[in-house]
């Protein structure tokens, strides 16, 4: 039988406990942020950033184009969008999530395979080689 | 209204198919005025006896079964099982069962089948001689064959071929013993004898003919001894009666009813027999003085009667073709019409070619021009061509030695073109399915095989039609405008083979070029995976250069299996699953260092899981430091050699098996497929390695190695079929080399060993003749393709750890060092475990969870 118990020790838990309260200042908007250089994202791949404790996966396509949608995947309840394969499908880029294969496309974070689950969109632009997103 | 009692004495394949045709005209039986009992004397409904044999090779009864659930459950229907009918009483139409229960009948439909002929042969009743009939034969059969070692068929006819292949697969030595000077009398001539017999003594059955057996005593080697009646002896410790059928019409004997010459219940062009109300139907009907041994003719009998009995008086049955194809043990046999070259006047063309054991022959007629019947041994190709040009008296083209000659330097042959065929020719005979009822169905929608079969049956008896079958569909797809395509996906319209081929002859290095020459879009999650694996396979450049890793799915890009909450599993490899303490200590060090949760695996080594992606370089770095390189357990590639511990240790190995498992593992390793492969390595017969479940399997033996191949566990279990035997180390190894490359050439994306085999055209003869004949003459090249990649192999994670820009893409967060928080754990039996839904929660409103099994 599994037994919980509370309070225990923090080092019972292996994760960390959550270092941030998820969105940081709810009140304030979303804000421009900047995340990285944009050679960090190697072509056709994704990075996950994180933004006032919120995840968000950010994808450079080959020609040069910026998307971010949230790392999230409602289907399978893991953070693993970044690391999904890249490509469209019917001409409209995707991410297909590594867990269970749906695709999201990434201007509007619309799932294909199930309409009810789509993700957040987030506004990116490169500034000086910079990657910036709103969030 | 009067309710007309229907019974049917037997539910075989024909009394089941009464009664499925009897449903098709009445759905409604109630309403129909009909009231239906089913006696069937064995303990389970119908099953599919054609398919009998398949049931040694793992098929189980309830799948052998032709009954849906449920479909005797419906109003104005009975089956009742165990129900042997004893006697029929004509004079006041009742009939009475083994139990003494008395039944009365309106109609009584016999069908009642065939029993096996024993020749009265003193000693036949011994213990461990048995028929091959139904399904409690087959389980009889393999109880006496777990305590054999040598096995005998009596009689070399389609049954008694079948019946050797059974045992052999049983692992017994067998024999086939055949009365008539060949084997197949009924069917092949001697010309097409003599090769057969060739064929199944290569396969390692021995065929003694021309003898007959006098007595069965003990024997002083093994349980019996057969005596000959010319003097001679064979030992064995098994035999099985396979000497015809007699049809079973011991019910219609004993209440009169007129039998036929050779047996069997003389009925009409309507089934009926010499009693109004009685008809008999499948096995057990004697039609024109014909007793049908074949399933075709009963259900032709079964549609027949059953409009009879519903009134449909011109309802008649006018004999049947008896032509066969079969696959005997891996040797294709057929034969035609007259195949013996009956008929007046026929004339014969035959080809032999004793090299690679083909033998054909046509039968023409007179004048020429129509084709009377063929035999085809060794390769029958052509039947369904053949078939359909003596069934509807096509004419023969101008040289029709051509039909049956090999065409020149492997051009296609000009077959006939199912356009050719009028829409009357039945092309299924086994479900009396006509083109023109096939064109129908794809008109009505039909758009597969699958539906294509439950629309019309054709192809679900023998599955001899499907080739023409299929033919007929992407005809009648390609007319109406459908597209029929095997294309990767919607970027690139070529299948995966002909994009390998594309790749190794065009010199294609990237995934850019690739797209830019064969393909558009931008690629996507399935053409992406199997570009990056075809590139591996053809230059083994490492997978995470710039332009690859993109290409590679998650598992592969970050080199480890992800789970479902999104962390990693590390699996290092432990070659053959040998593993020194130290190695041990190793694993067990780092994995308590990162608190990983370790597992025993499946695959004989140990999988470490709960590693977030900032973590695997550290942990991996450790695992390499210690000595251990990646395990591929995240690649479509070799993934474990599985071994058993061999003559080393073992009282009964013959080789060491875990040596050659270790250097098979080494070799292959790395190795990028169109799925992942498994290999076993089994130091003798008992096969504790279970190689026989793997794509390749190696087994030793006192002069060798057995290799066999295209085995799988998993969603389908596959036996692994024998490819060669008694093979030394290089030539092992060779064949090995040949066998993948080959596979890896040709398969379809996540195409496994053995779906690939299952769908090679030409089967195990022709696998064989490629990898051990070299029959492509690629042997050379395979080889070659192997030695590059077994060169160029380089351990991924170590390359990883040592390449910067890689490393800083192992990161959870481009922008942070943080952790992902959505990854959390509990303790269970003193390990980690993802933490569940509900647990989460209560982490995250800050209550530390601990889970410990109590
Ligand atoms: C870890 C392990 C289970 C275990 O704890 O024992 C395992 C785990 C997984 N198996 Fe397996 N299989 C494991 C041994 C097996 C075996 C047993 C064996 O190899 O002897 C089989 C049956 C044998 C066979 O393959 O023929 C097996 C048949 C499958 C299949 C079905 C394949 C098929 O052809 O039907 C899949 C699904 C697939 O590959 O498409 C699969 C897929 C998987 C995946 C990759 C599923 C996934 O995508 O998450 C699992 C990866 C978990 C991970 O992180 O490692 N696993 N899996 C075993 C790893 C062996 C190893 O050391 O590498
Ligand atoms: C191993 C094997 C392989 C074969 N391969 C092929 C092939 O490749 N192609 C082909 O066309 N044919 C093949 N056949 C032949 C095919 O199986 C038969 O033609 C077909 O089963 C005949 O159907 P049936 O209904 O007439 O007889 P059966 O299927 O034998 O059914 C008769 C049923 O009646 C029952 N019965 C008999 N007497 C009574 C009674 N008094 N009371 C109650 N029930 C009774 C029996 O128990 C049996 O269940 C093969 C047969 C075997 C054994
Ligand atoms: S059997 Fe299923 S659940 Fe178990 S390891 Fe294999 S894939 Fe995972
Ligand atoms: S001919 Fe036997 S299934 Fe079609």
């Amino acid at each position: 039988m599994t037994v919980m118990t509370a309070p225990a020790p923090a080092a019972a838990v292996a994760a960390p406990i959550p270092t941030a309260v998820p969105a940081a200042s709810p009140a304030a908007g979303p804000v421009w942020q900047p995340v990285c250089a944009v050679e960090d994202i190697w072509p056709d791949t994704g990075v996950c950033a994180l933004l006032g404790g919120r995840q968000i996966a950010v994808f450079r396509l080959a020609d040069g184009g910026l998307h971010a949608i949230d790392n999230h995947d409602p289907n399978s309840g893991a953070n693993v969008l970044w690391r999904g394969i890249v490509g469209d499908l019917g001409g409209e880029p995707v991410v297909a999530s590594p867990i269970y294969k749906h695709h999201y496309r990434l201007r509007d974070g619309g799932c294909i395979e199930n309409p009810d689950t789509p993700l957040a969109t987030h506004a990116v632009e490169l500034r000086d080689g910079i990657v910036w997103v709103e969030a | 209204m009067h309710q007309q009692r229907l019974v049917v004495v037997g539910n075989g394949m024909v009394g089941h198919r009464f009664v499925q045709e009897l449903l098709a005209l009445h759905p409604d039986l109630p309403a129909a005025g009909l009231a239906v009992t089913v006696l069937g004397e064995e303990p389970r409904p119908a099953y599919d006896r054609v398919h009998l044999s398949s049931f040694f090779s793992g098929t189980s009864a309830d799948e052998l079964s032709l009954v849906e659930p449920g479909f005797y459950q419906r109003p104005g229907l009975r089956l009742r099982l165990n129900a042997r009918v004893a006697s029929i009483e004509r004079r006041n139409n009742t009939l009475q069962l083994a139990d003494g229960e008395v039944l009365a009948y309106d109609k009584l439909v016999l069908a009642t089948g065939s029993y096996p002929f024993v020749p009265p042969v003193p000693g036949r009743e011994r213990d461990a001689c048995h028929v091959y009939r139904t399904i409690e034969d087959l389980e009889a059969m393999q109880a006496s064959g777990a305590r054999s070692a040598s096995g005998v068929v009596v009689g070399g006819g389609l049954l008694g071929l079948e019946c050797a292949k059974a045992l052999r697969d049983m692992g017994l030595r067998t024999h086939v013993v055949e009365f008539a000077p060949r084997l197949m009398v009924a069917q092949v001539d001697d010309g097409g004898g003599r090769i057969l017999r060739r064929k199944i003594e290569d396969l390692g059955v021995q065929v003694h003919t021309e003898r007959n057996t006098a007595e069965i005593t003990d024997g002083a080697t093994a349980r019996h001894r057969m005596v000959f009646a010319d003097g001679s002896w064979l030992e064995t410790d098994m035999i099985v009666f396979s000497a015809g059928i007699r049809a079973r019409d011991e019910l219609a004997r004993r209440c009169l009813l007129a039998v036929g010459p050779r047996g069997g219940v003389v009925i009409d062009d309507h089934c009926r027999s010499s009693d109004a109300d009685i008809y008999a139907i499948g096995e057990c009907a004697s039609w024109n003085e014909q007793v049908f041994g074949l399933v075709a003719p009963g259900y032709d009998m079964a549609r027949v009667a059953a409009r009879h009995i519903g009134g449909g008086a011109d309802a008649a049955f006018a004999g049947a073709d008896m032509s066969t194809k079969l696959k005997l043990m891996g040797v294709d046999v057929a034969s035609i019409g007259d195949a013996q070259g009956r008929t007046r006047g026929a004339l014969s063309c035959v080809f032999t070619d004793e090299i690679k054991q083909i033998y054909k022959k046509l039968v023409v007629s007179a004048d020429r021009k129509r084709l009377l019947g063929a035999v085809l041994v060794g390769d029958a190709a052509e039947y369904g061509t053949l078939l359909q040009m003596m069934l509807n008296g096509i004419a023969l083209p101008e040289a029709p030695e051509q039909l049956i000659l090999p065409a020149a330097d492997g051009a296609a042959k000009a077959g006939l073109g199912v356009d050719a065929l009028p829409d009357g020719a039945v092309l299924c005979s086994c479900n009396n399915v006509s083109k023109g009822q096939l064109c129908a169905a794809v008109a009505d929608g039909a758009r597969t095989i699958g539906e294509l079969k439950s629309a019309t049956r054709a192809g679900t008896s023998c599955g001899g039609c499907v080739p023409l079958v299929t033919q007929v569909l992407n005809a009648e797809l390609k007319r109406q405008g459908v597209e029929v395509t095997n294309h990767l996906c919607e970027h690139f319209p070529h299948s995966r083979q002909e994009l390998y081929h594309l790749v190794r002859v065009g010199g294609i290095r990237s995934f850019a070029e690739l797209l830019h020459r064969h393909g558009t879009g931008r690629g996507c999650d399935i053409c992406k995976p199997v570009a990056a694996s075809i590139l591996a396979s053809c230059w083994n450049d490492f997978i995470l250069n710039q332009d690859q890793a993109r290409l590679q799915d998650s598992n592969d890009y970050f080199l480890g299996n992800i789970q479902k909450d999104g962390s990693y599993s590390a699996v290092p490899r432990v070659a053959a699953g040998e593993i020194t303490p130290e190695q041990l200590i190793a694993i067990g060090r780092i994995a308590k260092k990162y608190d990983l949760y370790t597992k025993i695996t499946g695959g004989q080594r140990i999988d470490l899981f709960g590693a977030q992606v900032h973590q695997l370089p550290l942990i991996w770095r450790e695992l390499v430091d210690a000595g251990f390189e990646s395990g591929h357990a995240y690649g479509k590639s070799l993934r474990t050699v599985k071994s058993c511990v061999g003559s080393t240790w073992c009282r009964y190995g013959v080789q060491d098996s875990v040596g050659m498992a270790i250097r098979l593992e080494n070799r292959y390793k790395g190795l990028r497929s169109p799925h992942k492969i498994k290999f076993g390595v089994s130091g003798c017969t008992r096969e504790c390695a279970e190689a026989q479940g793997k794509d390749v399997g190696v087994i030793a033996t006192e002069r060798g190695w057995n290799l066999y191949v295209c085995g799988n566990g998993g969603m389908k279990p596959r036996h692994a079929e024998l490819l060669a035997s008694d093979l030394d180390e290089a030539t092992l190894v060779r064949m090995i080399d040949r066998f993948l490359m080959f596979y890896i050439r040709t398969a379809d994306r996540l195409q496994r060993t053995s779906t690939w085999r299952d769908n090679l055209e030409g089967g195990l003869d022709y696998l064989k003749a490629v990898i051990l004949e070299d029959s492509l003459g690629l042997g050379a090249e395979l080889e070659a393709e192997m030695a590059h990649v077994v060169g160029s192999y380089a351990c991924e994670w170590k390359k990883a750890i040592e390449d910067p820009a890689l490393l800083r893409r192992m990161r959870t967060f481009v922008n942070s060092d943080a952790a992902d928080d959505n990854i959390v754990f509990v303790r269970e039996r003193g390990q980690i475990r993802p933490a569940t839904a509900a647990e989460k929660l209560q982490c995250f409103k800050g209550i530390a969870v601990v889970a410990e099994t109590a």
